[in-house]
């Protein structure tokens, strides 16, 4: 069992904690590789479905909160830089910088899920959410609402992967404080700087798909 | 033990560039791009998704192996979209109208 105090001695299965930080990078980038599976056929469908019900998809999509997806894509991509930089912070020793670093990391992902809860609130108001207010606006027909059903689908797994990511680095946190990362043992953090960045990364294409369609101004 | 500090300054500059295509692709939702309009919103996700793994997921640096399960993820990525448009586009009939 893992104590405060680790020893740097690697598990019984490898040779060195070299080959074990390796084995658990490239373990993150098999997981990766499978939640691109994941999320791209997702994606797909929804442009294959865009490029069908263009008029439809674009009159819907203009009710999306383009100001609060971008605000997301910030808030995202800056906790993608603290947490690279928390990584760094163990990589070299800086204890303290690494504590901070996460728990910002920590913080700007509870700022996301707040905007995206916020904006659901606003969607919910704004009468878009299928099944259970969706109103059929003037020149809305059922491809709408087959619009923001893709838009619920994708946005709540993100967000259950954004959670997902908190509560890991919250748990990192709890063991950099108990000083268990060393610059020769933090192969957890850089597991999981991969898996927030990739988490990153999903909603970049996520906002790309969903937001900037029916603003265009003829 | 603490090992050589390494530049903050590539990272921020990462950082910026993707800040500044976020400010693109918001700016492309208000010009009128017609067909192209996708195309332009997911080219600028996939440049914003390159910078992301290179810098940030560290891609460009070792085991190099992950190059292959990175590279494997893609292909069967586009596998997927290759058999995927092949019948989008030789399905007749759909979608019913």
């Amino acid at each position: 069992m893992a104590s405060p105090m680790r020893s740097l001695a690697p598990e019984p299965q490898f040779a060195t904690l070299e080959q074990q930080t390796e084995t658990a990078q490239l373990g993150m980038w098999v997981f990766i590789a499978t939640e691109v599976m994941f999320f791209g056929a997702l994606i797909f469908t929804y442009y294959i479905y865009r490029l069908i019900y263009w008029e439809q998809f674009r009159l819907a999509a203009a009710d999306t909160k383009i100001l609060l997806g971008a605000i997301n894509v910030a808030i995202l991509l800056t906790s993608s830089l603290t947490m690279v930089l928390a990584v760094n912070a163990a990589k070299e020793g800086r204890q303290r910088a690494l504590l901070v670093l996460l728990l910002v990391t920590a913080a700007l992902g509870f700022c996301f899920l707040g905007v995206k809860g916020y904006e659901y609130v606003q969607d919910y108001n704004s009468s878009t959410v299928p099944s259970v207010n969706f109103l059929f606006k003037s020149g809305y027909h059922s491809p709408a609402e087959l619009f923001w059903i893709f838009y619920f689908i994708a946005t709540g797994f993100h967000a259950v992967h954004v959670t997902i990511g908190i509560g890991a680095i919250l748990v990192m946190s709890w063991h950099a404080r108990r000083g268990r990362f060393s610059p020769n043992y933090y192969s957890p953090l850089e597991v999981l700087g991969l898996y927030w960045s990739f988490v990153d990364t999903v909603w970049v294409f996520l906002f790309a798909a969903i937001y900037p369609l029916g603003r265009a101004i003829t | 033990m603490t090992k050589k500090p390494e530049p903050i300054l590539p990272y921020v500059i990462a950082w910026l560039v993707l800040m500044l295509l976020l400010g693109l692709s918001v700016l492309s939702a208000y010009l009128d791009l017609g067909f192209f309009h996708p195309f332009v919103n997911f080219g600028i996700a996939a440049m914003q998704a390159a910078i992301i793994f290179l810098v940030f997921m560290r891609l460009r640096g070792p085991p190099s192996l992950k190059w292959v399960f990175a590279g494997g993820g893609f292909f069967w990525l586009m596998f997927l979209y290759g058999l995927g448009v092949i019948d989008w586009v030789t399905r007749s009939g759909f979608p019913s109208q």
